[in-house]
């Protein structure tokens, strides 16, 4: 089933066709009906390019979003091998908004964090959408433990709105639980590794993310705030949220220019839940890149740099000017042409 | 260090009380309505003499309440890029930061002081909701980071009041990077072993309670003060039903093990200097003849 956002309706319109035109041909060899199914097809793919090399803040708000777009688990079931998930913070609960556990990435065995969404109405309840109590940054902390104390490295999915805002939740001290959580990412003597696979939701996101490496998906959002909670605090009117998105830089191309992540991690053609697998496997590429960089650092080096490095956000900025955009402008066109990457899974999972 | 150090006496402070002085002699008390005396309110360091209700108090009062009559000095932390979104919504950023520089006096929302409390020198960093809703942005992240810092080559502890609405939107997700930039520095101060100590004062949401405001030695809190995570209309709105009285006060707080202590300003420095002086381990009001007493009948702490 396809579900089209309201900025891919001309391309629903096209595909249509091609779906309509497909059933037409049948076991028909009409050649020019065949041509113009390619051109049909041509088009749609040209199309899909065009939208997807230009989306807006806000477009990529409803990208970041979709519901087919892999989640947390579908990266774990497709990387991970011995995926074992544990469960609790030994305190009060277990939230099922956060996944935790060990397993085996590409030989070496790590400890695996993130939020998860839900794909259909049954799992998005029993995840709470994606949005952790304090019992999940909690837990997260109970596997950083565990992570430093046999060695191993963290790799976070980061996929939320933010944290729960509920009654329990505040009883139970959520805002304590995401800065121990923040600050106990921080002296981890282990890498940790996190990428903002959908939603960068706020403080609820951070709580996983305080990385020595942060990446993000190209059409994920990173956040201090949802365009639309922004909106209705600023603008005073929930309405305004495309303004919010455009004016909050929430987009990976922009927190990249502004040094808060280490890089992009390029989407298929359409965005990742038209590749899923593709995207799964470009993530998994990246991932096995860039743990094995850590493979000599000292642990004292790797809690020294990861402060130093949130120690400067904030100090040397690069305020975003017009030479930024145009130089921006200038390094999409050339991506466009560029064609798309694709690597099987095979590779990945020696 | 590239503090520029401003002693301020306590005759010039006039000059920065020109916000808490308005010019009409009465205010209403918010809580139980009563008409107070400007004068009274400001002996009272803005505490409703009715029903002790605890009003706003700028930074210099602040620091009045907290270093008594002694002079402090004011650190002035290095500048930071203004408006590094060029963010506009209604209005533009830069305007706001124009307008509550005007209206505070001060830099950012975040002023730093170094002095004693009762004798036990201490920095001490006053977050202003009057400036921009105490939000949290680099100049604040800076302010703090610099703060400790100077915390940390005195060896002295630091004291920070908070009172924020959390994140400052305006700056993007440079202000949420300031949650992970100020735990970094605050281990700092841990690793020195030099005690941090959190004021909660009303309100105290969102990115500040999920960063420096939640992970102090220890928690005291102002009576009545706002303290949570999710502001209560989000959270009203979230669950769709309305919240229950006192929810996410300071006592609902302290009843639910998120701070140590509820205490009213009149009281608050000398608890504040007492804990001070306890993690510090120095002796503290006892009399000589105790002392000497002590150290007769027990061995001398091995300790420094
Ligand atoms: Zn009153």
């Amino acid at each position: 089933m396809s579900v089209y956002l309201d900025f891919e309706k001309p391309l629903a319109a096209i595909e249509g066709e091609i779906r309509a035109m497909q059933e037409v041909i049948g076991e028909s060899r009409a050649p020019e009906l065949k041509a113009e199914l390619r051109r049909l097809q041509e088009k749609a793919r040209a199309m899909l390019g065009d939208l997807y090399d230009n989306l807006t803040p806000w477009q990529k708000t409803q990208v970041a979003r979709h519901p087919r777009r892999p989640h947390c688990l579908d990266y774990i079931a497709d990387l991970m091998d011995e995926f074992t998930p544990l469960a609790g913070d030994r305190l009060y609960a277990e939230d099922h908004a956060i996944i935790a556990g060990v397993g085996r990435f590409c030989g070496r065995s790590l400890v695996v964090l993130g939020q998860e969404k839900g794909h259909d109405m049954e799992s998005r309840m029993k995840h709470n959408f994606g949005m952790a109590r304090p019992e999940g940054y909690r837990k997260a902390m109970r596997m950083m433990d565990l992570a430093e104390k046999f060695s191993m490295p963290i790799v976070s999915f980061v996929d939320t709105a933010g944290a729960y805002p509920g009654i329990g939740a505040e009883e139970r001290g959520q805002s304590e639980a995401i800065a121990r959580s923040i600050d106990r990412s921080l002296s981890l003597r282990v890498p940790n590794i996190a990428i903002v696979i959908g939603e960068g939701g706020s403080g609820g996101a951070l709580a996983i993310a305080a990385a020595n490496r942060v990446f993000m998906l190209e059409h994920a959002i990173y956040t201090v705030a949802s365009p639309e909670a922004c909106a209705s605090i600023l603008w005073r009117d929930p309405a305004s949220a495309k303004s919010a998105s455009q004016a909050l830089k929430i987009t990976a191309e922009d927190l990249l220019d502004l040094g808060v992540i280490d890089g992009i991690v390029e989407e298929p053609l359409g965005g990742a839940h038209r590749g899923r697998a593709q995207t799964i496997a470009l993530v998994g590429d990246l991932l096995d890149k860039e743990l094995r960089q850590f493979d000599n650092v000292s642990p004292a080096r790797l809690s020294a740099e990861r402060k130093e490095k949130f120690l400067a956000m904030g100090r040397d900025v690069p305020i975003m000017t017009a030479a930024m955009a145009r130089r921006r402008k200038a390094l999409k066109r050339g991506k466009s042409s560029r064609g798309r990457r694709f690597r099987s899974l095979k590779t990945l999972k020696r | 260090m590239n503090w520029i150090k401003n002693v301020v006496r306590p005759k010039i402070r006039g000059v920065f009380q020109k916000r808490s002085a308005p010019d009409d002699l009465w205010k209403t008390c918010p809580a139980c309505k009563a008409m107070l005396f400007q004068q009274d309110l400001k002996k009272s360091f803005q505490v409703c003499g009715e029903c002790g209700h605890h009003m706003r108090l700028a930074p210099v009062e602040r620091f009045r309440l907290l270093f008594g009559d002694s002079s402090y000095d004011r650190l002035t932390p290095p500048k930071v890029p203004a408006d590094p979104l060029r963010f506009r919504d209604e209005k533009r950023y830069r305007d706001r930061l124009k307008a509550a520089r005007e209206k505070t006096g001060a830099e950012d929302a975040i002023t730093v002081a170094h002095g004693a409390i009762m004798d036990v020198e201490c920095v001490v960093a006053v977050q202003d909701f009057a400036f921009m809703g105490g939000s949290l942005g680099m100049a604040a992240g800076e302010a703090l980071v610099e703060g400790v810092s100077w915390a940390a080559e005195r060896k002295v502890p630091l004291l920070v009041v908070t009172s924020s609405g959390g994140a400052r939107m305006q700056e993007g997700i440079l202000s949420l990077m300031q949650l992970p930039r100020t735990l970094a520095a605050l281990q700092a101060l841990s690793e020195a072993v030099l005690p941090y100590l959190v004021l909660l004062a009303h309100p105290t949401t969102g990115g500040v309670t999920a960063s420096y405001g939640m992970v102090g030695d220890v928690h005291m809190a102002e009576p009545g003060a706002l303290i949570g995570f999710a502001g209560p209309r989000v959270i009203e709105q979230t669950i769709r039903e309305k919240l229950p009285k006192g929810f996410q006060s300071a006592e609902y707080l302290l009843d639910h093990g998120m701070v140590d202590m509820v205490v009213p300003r009149a009281e608050q420095p000398e608890i504040l200097a007492r804990l001070l002086r306890l993690f510090l381990n120095r002796s503290g009001r006892v009399s000589k003849r105790r002392v000497a007493k002590h150290d007769s009948a027990f061995p001398k702490p091995a300790q420094q």
